[in-house]
Parts: C-alpha cells; structure tokens; sequence
C-alpha cells in the first residue's frame, strides 16, 4: 500500500502520463508523428541531448551543477575529428576511445576546483566553459572538420531493428538511440545499486551529514564531475557521427536545453532527488514537441515560442501540485 | 550498571580557544549501561566536551579512555569505530534517503561492497527496529517521517554500528510529551543491553527522570557529578547557576480590566476544537501542553496564518477575520515564533535589520526613503532598553547568545506597539539567567502598558510563575483553567498528561 | 553559510588590487594605449551594457534567485521599439515606452509565477528566456531591423558633457538601484528575504509583493539595456548577446553577491562590471580574438578566485 502511495507520488509517472497526453495530441495533429519511422528518428536525433543530460542528472543529484559540458563534448569531439582525418584512422572503435578519457580529464578539472576553492560549482563551470571553449576556439580557429572515412559513415547508419517503409527506404531503431538507452540503464544501476551511487544521493541529501559521517566528499565530487566529463565525450562522438562533421560551435549555447529536460524530469536544482527515468521522459517530452512543431510545419520561431510556454507551463503545473502536498502536511 | 571500567573516561581535561578557557581539568567518565546525565548553562563547555569525547577538537591537556585503554590521539573516525556516538540535535540523517539506509549508512565507508543489497539491508533494519520494538518501514524516505520518528532512525544507526555509547544533545526540545515518554522507554531498553548514555538536555525534570547520574558544569569547571537520588531540580538549577532561582508567582493581582481578545469556539480540524477563551488589557494568560495539543495551532490562527474551519475572533469587542498575518499585525498583534532559529531571526542580516524589519514603515523619511541610521538608532535604543547583550547593532545576529537572540525578536515586536502579544515557548533554549529576564521583560510590559500575552509554555514552573491564568491544552482542546494559586506544580503537569 | 564581515572587505580589496594590477599589465602590454582617451572612451561606451544587464541580475540574485530571461527581454525590449520607430513610425520616445511596456508586461508574469505560484526562479525564468526568445522571432522572423531616427542614436552614441550616453544611463541606473537597496524598505527586505524568507513571512514581510517587485525591477532595467543596445548598434534583433547572460551571474558574484541570496552591494558590483570590462577592452586592444578574452578572463576569475581562497577563504 505504502508502495502503491509512493508510486502515485512519483514524478515520473505524472511525466508518462503527460508525455501519453502529449503523443495523443500530436498524433492528432498529424498522424505522421506515430509512426515508427518518424519515432525512431526522434529518438536517434535525441540521444546526444539524452546522454549528456543523464551526465547532468547525477551532479545534479550530488548537489552540484554543470554548464560546461557543452564545451567538453566540443573539444572531446574536436580532437578526435583532427585525429581521424589527419590519421586516416579507420577504426571506429579506437575513434570512440578518444574523447571518453578527454571528457573526463576534463571534468576532472572541474571537480578539482569545485572541491578545494569551496565555490559554488555554477560559477566554476561557466568559468571553464569559457576556458575550455575559447581556447579550442583559438587553437582551431573555428574550422569545421568534415570527411571523415567511409567506416565512419557507415556506422553512423548503423540500426538494430531494420524495416522498410512504403517509400522503400530503409529504417530503424538506430544504434545510438541504443546506445543512449544503454546509458540510461548503467546510470540507473550504478546511481541504485553501487554504493557510489548511494553516496551521491546521500550528499545531495544532506552535505553536512555526508561530511560527519566520513564520506569522502571530494571523492564524490570527483566521480561525478568525471562522470558527466566521460558522457560528454560520449555525447560528442555520437553528435559528431550523427552529423558526420565537427562544427566547433554547433553544441555549445544548448546548456539550458539539458538542464529544462533533467529539471522537468524531476531533478532538483537543490540536489537529492531524480532519476534516470524521470530524465529521459523529460528528454522524449522536449523532444516530441519539437518534433511535433516540425510536422506541423510550424515556422521555426513559433518553435521557440512553444517550448518556452510548455516549459513555463508544466514548471507552474509541478510547483501549483507540490504547494497543494506542502499545506497539506503541516507547517506554514 | 555493570562493569567498573568505563566505556569512556576523560581525564584532566583542558581545553583552551585562543585566550579562553572552555574546559578547567575537566574530569568525566560513563560506565556502560549508565544515563548520564550532562547539564549547563550554554557557555559552561558541554558542547566542547562533546567535540572532545568524539574527536572533533583536540583537548590540550588531558586524556581519553575509551574502554580502559588510552586513545593518544582522538579522530572522529576513530571515536566512531570504538562505538562513541553523536545524536545531534538535528539528527544529520539523509532526508531524501530512506530508513534502512540512513540507518546503515556508514556501511558505505566501511564494508566496501561492490553492490548495494537493498532486500538484505531491510531486512537487517527491521531487526535493528526490532531491538526497540518499533515498527516503521524501512523504505519510508526518512523526509517523510515526523521529528520523532527520524529520531528514532538516527539512534538505531548508532545501534546498527554497534555503538557502546550515545550522546544525545537536546533530544527532546522538538517532542511530545508522550514521544519523549517513548524515547526513554527505548533508552531504558538499550541500557539493559548494556549501551550507556550521556544525556544533555535544559529540561531538567526530563535529565532527573531519565539519568542515573547527573554531571553539573559551569563556566567550564565541573561542578560535580551527582547520583540521581541526591539531586532535586532545585538543587540541579542553583548548582549550575549558582543563583537560587525562586518558582514563586511574580504576578500581581489584576484588576477588572478590559476584554482585548476573545475566541469562541476556533476549530480546524486535525489540529484543535471548540477552543474559547479571553484575555484581558494586561493580563498574561497562560497556554500550556505538549507540542501537538494544538497551542501553537491556535496562535499562528489569532496571528492570522492559518485561518480557522470555523469560530469566532473578536478584537476588543469586535469581530475580525485576517487573510494573512499582515491583517493581524496590523490589528496590533505580534508573535513570537517557536522555532527562533528558522521562524524568528533572519541569522546572517544584523541585528539592526531583525529588530527594525516590523516597523520600516515608520522609519521613513517625508520623501519616502530610509536611511540605515535611522534603522541603527532604533536598534541601539533597543539594545539599552531591554538589556540585549550585542557586539554592535550591525552585527550579524547570529553572534548573540539565545537568550539576546530572543530578546531581539521580542524587541521587535515591542516596537510595533502592539495590544496583544503571543510569546511561543519565548524560553526554549534559553539559559536560565536570560530566562529570567525574558520573564520580567514580560511581566513590564504586561503592567506598564497593558498589553495582553499569550504565554504559550510547555513547563510548568514557568506559568506559575508568570501568568495571571493558565490554560491547559490537551490533544486540542482546553481542558481546565487554573489560577496560579489553585494549583501546584505536580497537579498540574498531572492535568497535562491527563 | 558563515560569511564574516571581515572577509567581505577583504574580498573586495583584493578586486581593487586586481583592476589595478590587470590595468598596469595591460597597460603596459598595449603600451599605454589601454589608458588613451579613446580607449577609455570605448570602454565607457562598451561597458554600460554589460552594466545594465548585470544590474538587472544583481536584485533576483539578492533574493536568492536568478532570472535567465534577461537577455532575452532587452532584445524583445529592443525588438518592440525598433519596430515601432521603422514601421510604426512611432517618435523614440513613445517607441521606448512601447519597447519597455512589452518588457514589463512579461516581467508581471514572470513576476506573478515565481512569487505566488512559487514556481522556482531558475525554471520560471527559463522557461520565459525560451518564450520571450521566440516572440521576438516571430516579430522579426529572424532580420535585423535597422534605421533608427538621430535623435534615438543620440541615446547609444552620442556624449553628455564628454560623458557617452550609455555611460550616462549605466550610471542613472546604478544610483537608481543603489538607492532602492540600500535607502528603501524595499532594500531591506529583499536582503532579508534573501537571508530567510520564512523569517521575513512571520515578520510581517509581503514576501510575494517583493519578490514580484523584484522581477518587476529586473525586467525594467533589462528593457533599459535593450534600449541602450539598439541605440548603440542601430540594429535589434531576437538573439543578439547570449553569452552575455553567464556573464552577469558571473560579474554578480565576482562583485561580493551570494547566490543563495542576502549578500552583494551595489560598488562591489559595479567594479568588477568595470574588471570584466577593462579586461575585454584590453584583450580587444591586443588584438585577442573575442574566443581568447573569454578563456582568459574565465582563467582570471578562477585566479581570483583561487587567490582569495589562500588568502584565507571567502566562502561562496
């Protein structure tokens, strides 16, 4: 019964039901948004916000915040670009590897200097977002990088679950909407049942209590920071494959697009509470409304519009919902 | 009580913060299976004592003894491993985590495990939960569960890491009175297993009820460490003021005097019915109960934050209905929260600001400015007045001692010049000297200019001493009214418990 | 959070020794010509903008909140008041009283969410950056709107007393905050508020009514910017100076305000506006490119930063 309670309490499923809403409304608007074809593309274009806000769930969870993982994802997805072209190197796989250790030296970087200068992480990540990206900036002089060898074409099509459609076309379930959910799992996992896991809730909960109880706090931190840096470098091999080239600027400027899915997926700005779950319902949430905007044709700047009311909208529904359950239990 | 060796024993203690000397050879010492007992006024080095004995500072001279053997240097880590433990007042638990893991939460630390077993650890809790014969469910996110209940979550995770002794610093400041019943049945229950304890607490009826033994502190010397049998909370009192504080009444009799407020018939269920009652031009009028009889309810409704389901508020004679405190305020109404702390004071902000903040409105200037002097100036004048023990008027009020801090808020309320004013428990907290002088701010202000006070305590002595009537609380409702001169203290703490 | 006075003053003589120190290495890098007139001049000019936006940062940021939407206000601000004067055909002046009333109109909304629905700060105003961004993109379906009358310009280009007008209204604008800070009630309560709310609700503070005051404020002094900006520029469009958001948060919080609220006085901020300033200006003057500045004055922040915690810890 007590289950049953928490489980009608749950964001997350007032998230599956607005989110059923939402695929209601939009398949009668144009019929065309529930088909497979249209949703697997939804979900393949996706999965680079998906990982990267999954990364930003757990810092947010810790207590902490990260802005500058744009910029990670940029420079991770930079020197892997400059080294496959200029290296002609073939395999896709050794490709992968080069961006996960960069992204998380890097968020490294801002764990070190969250921990030890005691400042508040917004201020040390945007300062870094800033370090990391100007001087890629500099260095790269803003150059895209484009013609990547043919195996990294290939992969980029590379689909579980083949179908064709009517117009003969081949379509699927594409490997990095796999590979997104894949994170989504490990994330759920590790933040469930690794005692890491624990101990990033646990300092999320209550700092002052993790610190008397003898967590290693910067430790924590560290794993975090690291966690979102190896996302984010995961996150810029998959952008980098989906769009087959490297633009320096192409990612940095959509922060705020990660923190709206992971803050309307039920975590909290303040820390302790989220889930993997409740994030990628807010990351399918943004996205079928964009996608829904798009099948209605709707001009690119009604876009805007839109989720800007949808976000204001569902912020005012969950605050109205959480100050009816707050005068309910005692207090002022 | 078994056992001669004690489960900790400081020796000669001294311990010194730049020029001041917090502990004098300090000599302590608790044998497994004891209450111990710690009291003192707030400044007589109980909590230092606490820090030393869990390793948080590092005594200059003196030693510790943990089981009989000598600890040369004492970390919190260390302190934790031999089974000293910290009950703090604010239970540092995990809220957003729940009972089973906040109470097996170190096991993070130490028992590096690759994985977390959720079903084995719940049910290890409710083993744990079974020592105290409780039932709670291990799942329950800790946030959710009331103080008492979270209370008991922090002493069963120092169970769990089979701690030998529990130090409990202000337990029951935020329990009823049949919680805090039920804490000692589980103290005495984990004693006959053989876990002492050290209790500290200002509630000196509770420290004589529960202890074995009592250690008295002033001023960083130990006064004494006394037996149970040989104390009375008279004795108790004096041996840690060194003043004999009277329980006399201090009220003068009232003459007929007008009627400023009237309640008929407040109700909002689930939290107090048919409550009615009047206060008079002058009078202090005593409300007492445990937390959860519905006194502080039937205030924050006469201050206008909670509207009543149904009733009646009358302000000299007329009917009134408040939308918000604001509306009560401005009838001339103020309240004194009980949570200081959270609900009174703005901590950080000066002191200036927290005694202005009620009365801006009247410190502007013809064109509409107002200018931080004038803030200042009221705040000094307050300070004289009321005997408010500051550094400077612009310092952040969170450096005054509770009692000044208390002060500060009363002050503020004093200034709005109201006609009546409800005091929440004004003394929790509040060492006994500053006490006193709250009482007699209160009784001044009663009879030099006949403000009504609801005086809402939940000790005894206390409305005896101060009020002109009491009325007793109980599971919402009032169930009798006393003149001081009707009734004594144990009669009346009987009519509580009921 | 402990915060003693002493630290604070502290913190802002080392910001003092900074600008200095940063003058004289610039100084002497763009060999005296960081401090020729034309250069102060430029800075004078540059500055104001990132100054308006920061002051309009500055009072949410006070109550413990923040309001991401400002940028995106003084574009539509300057969107409105554009349109109004080229195909409207509106005076300036009744075209800035246009541009304004579009901003403060959002701002009650913005206003009413966040102090009586309680909707948190940060999302509220998210959630408005994203909507305002889009209304102006509808009204100028992605163009700059240019040609504005002289007697606009005057407001971004021209000098009063030698002093550019830009300068003139950062200035205005700081008194006008510095004396609703710190000579009104409402000054007071909102460090109160900032500090406790719950404590200023049981004293009697109309915690909504200053909170809605206060995002009020912040979308007023945003249109003022956005003002400002187009006169400068000649031009408005939907999405000019993102990036600038990140730096107000910054040049706040560089300037002695505390995010969680309560802390932060006007002179604080407005030096390290003029740090952050100078520094570009300087970096400009050595030809930096604009990507450069922005990691090197994220390294000095971190600098400063890191110095302060040696110095014995200012505890953000």
């Amino acid at each position: 019964m007590a289950l049953l309670g928490r489980i009608a309490r749950s964001t997350e499923v007032y998230l599956v039901g607005v989110l059923l809403v939402l695929s209601v409304v939009l398949f009668l608007l144009n019929p065309k948004f529930a088909t497979l074809e249209n949703i697997f593309d939804v979900l393949r274009n996706n999965s680079f916000l998906g990982i990267v806000a999954l990364g930003e769930l757990v810092v947010l969870i810790s207590g902490g915040i990260d802005v500058s993982f744009t910029a990670i994802a940029t420079v991770a997805q930079y020197v892997m670009g400059v080294l496959i072209t200029r290296y002609a190197i073939e395999s896709v796989f050794l490709a992968f590897l080069i961006p996960i250790p960069i992204g998380i030296a890097l968020g490294a970087f801002n764990a070190f200097l969250v921990n030890r200068t005691r400042v508040h992480p917004v201020i040390i990540t945007i300062s870094n977002l800033n370090v990391f990206y100007g001087l890629l900036m500099v260095i790269s002089k803003g150059k895209w990088i484009y013609g990547f060898p043919a195996p990294f074409r290939d992969f980029a099509r590379l689909k579980v679950l083949t179908l064709v459609s009517e117009k003969g076309v081949d379509y699927g379930l594409s490997i990095f909407t796999v590979v997104w959910f894949l994170v989504a799992v490990v994330t759920w996992l590790m933040l469930r049942y690794l005692p890491i896991g624990r101990k990033v809730y646990a300092l999320g909960g209550n700092s002052e209590a993790a610190r008397r109880a003898g967590f290693d706090i910067f430790r924590i931190q560290l794993f975090v920071y690291c966690y979102i840096g190896f996302l984010s470098g995961l996150a810029g091999f998959v952008h980098a494959e989906l769009n087959q080239m490297i633009q320096p600027n192409a990612i940095v400027g959509r922060e705020l697009d990660v923190l709206a899915a992971a803050i309307l997926g039920g975590a909290s700005v303040f820390g302790g509470a989220g889930s993997p779950l409740g994030v990628v319902l807010g990351v399918l949430f943004i996205a079928f409304i964009k996608n829904g905007l798009i099948l209605m044709k709707a001009s690119a700047y009604w876009h805007q519009v839109i989720m800007g009311f949808i976000i204001v909208l569902a912020a005012t529904l969950s605050a109205y919902q959480q100050n009816l359950e707050r005068k309910r239990r005692k207090g002022v | 009580m078994s056992g001669e060796t004690p489960v900790l024993r400081l020796a000669h203690i001294t311990k010194r913060y730049g020029g001041v000397v917090a502990l004098r050879d300090v000599e302590f010492s608790v044998l497994p299976g004891e209450v111990h007992g710690l009291v003192g006024e707030n400044g007589s080095g109980k909590s230092t004592l606490v820090k030393i004995a869990t390793g948080v500072v590092q005594p200059e001279e003196g030693e510790i003894f943990i089981e009989g053997q000598k600890i040369s240097r004492l970390t919190p880590y260390l302190a934790f491993k031999r089974g000293i433990h910290v009950v703090h007042q604010d239970l540092s638990l995990f809220p957003n985590l729940s009972v089973a893991e906040n109470i097996f939460a170190h096991e993070y630390i130490e028992r590096h495990r690759s994985f977390v077993a959720w079903k084995d650890m719940e049910r290890r809790a409710l083993e744990v939960l079974g020592r105290l014969g409780v039932e709670l469910d291990p799942q329950e996110i800790v946030g959710r569960l009331s103080f008492a209940d979270q209370q008991l979550v922090a002493i069963c995770r120092a169970i769990a890491s089979s701690a030998k002794l529990v130090i409990l610093d202000e337990p029951t400041s935020s329990l009823t009175f049949r919680e805090v019943q039920r804490l000692f049945g589980f103290i005495r229950e984990l004693k006959a297993q053989g876990i002492a304890f050290v209790f500290i607490s200002h509630r000196l009826d509770e420290v004589l009820e529960i202890s074995d033994v009592v250690t008295v502190l002033r001023d960083g010397v130990k006064v004494g460490t006394f037996p149970k049998g040989e104390l009375t909370k008279a004795k108790l009192s004096f041996l840690m003021t060194g003043k004999e504080i009277t329980a006399e009444s201090l009220v003068t009799d009232l003459p007929e005097a007008r009627e400023i407020l009237r309640v008929e018939h407040l109700t909002r269920r689930g939290e107090y019915a048919d409550v009615s009652f009047t206060l008079h031009q002058g009078e202090i009028l005593g409300l007492i109960g445990p937390r959860g009889s519905g006194r502080t309810e039937v205030a924050l409704t006469i201050f206008g934050l909670r509207p009543p389901d149904s009733g009646k508020i009358f302000l000299e004679g007329k009917e009134v209905v408040f939308r918000s405190n604001r509306d009560a305020i401005r009838h001339g109404i103020g309240y004194v929260p009980e949570n200081r702390l959270l609900q009174g004071l703005v901590l950080d902000q000066p002191v200036a600001d927290n005694i202005a903040v009620t009365i801006l409105n009247e410190l502007v200037s013809r064109s509409g400015f107002l200018h931080p002097a004038r803030k200042i100036a009221v705040a000094e004048r307050a300070i004289r007045d009321f005997g408010i023990k500051a550094p400077a008027a612009d310092a952040p009020v969170r450096s005054l001692s509770g009692g000044n801090q208390q002060k500060v808020v009363l002050s503020r309320w004093i200034l709005t010049a109201p006609k009546i004013l409800i005091l929440d428990t004004p003394t929790h907290g509040v060492d006994v000297a500053a006490k006193e002088s709250i009482y007699e701010m209160a009784l001044g202000l009663a009879r030099d200019r006949g403000i009504g006070i609801l005086f809402i305590s939940d000790e005894e002595h206390e409305v005896l001493k101060v009020c002109h009537r009491i009325l007793v609380m109980r599971e919402g409702r009032i169930v009798r009214e006393y003149r001081p001169s009707e009734v004594t203290e144990e009669a009346l703490r009987q009519e509580i418990v009921g | 959070m402990k915060r003693p006075r002493g630290r604070r003053e502290t913190q802002s003589l080392i910001l003092a020794v900074v600008v200095v120190f940063l003058l004289v290495l610039l100084g002497i890098l763009t060999k005296g010509r960081l401090l020729a007139p034309d250069s102060l001049q430029s800075i004078a000019f540059q500055l104001p903008l990132l100054g308006i936006l920061t002051l309009a940062q500055m009072t949410p940021m006070l109550t413990g909140g923040i309001d991401l939407s400002i940028i995106a206000t003084a574009n539509l601000c300057g969107v409105v008041a554009a349109i109004a004067m080229t195909r409207g055909n509106v005076p300036p002046l009744g075209a800035m009283v246009f541009g304004l009333a579009m901003a403060l109109s959002f701002g009650v909304f913005k206003g009413l969410l966040i102090a009586w629905v309680s909707v948190p700060a940060i999302i509220a105003t998210l959630g408005f950056m994203i909507f305002i961004r889009g209304v102006s993109l509808v009204l100028t379906k992605g163009y700059v709107i240019a040609g504005f009358p002289g007697s606009f310009l005057f407001l971004g280009n021209g000098t009063l007393f030698g002093i550019p007008m830009p300068f003139v209204v950062f200035f205005l604008c700081a008194v006008f905050l510095f004396v609703l800070l710190a000579r009104t009630r409402f000054g007071t309560y909102v460090y109160l508020l900032g500090s406790n709310p719950v404590a200023t609700l049981f004293a009697g503070v109309n915690n909504g009514l200053v909170l809605f005051a206060t995002y009020l404020l912040s979308s007023f002094l945003a249109g003022v910017a956005g003002l400002v900006m187009i006169a400068r520029f000649n031009a408005a469009q939907a999405d000019y100076g993102e990036y600038y958001l990140l730096l107000t948060v910054l040049a706040c919080v560089l300037g002695g305000v505390d995010p969680a609220g309560g802390f932060g006085r006007i002179p604080g901020v407005v030096v390290s506006i003029a740090v952050l300033q100078v520094v570009a200006t300087g970096f400009n003057l050595l030809g930096l490119s604009s990507h450069l500045a922005s990691a090197l004055w994220g390294l000095i922040l971190l600098g400063v930063i890191a110095i302060n915690r040696m110095i014995g810890g200012v505890e953000t």
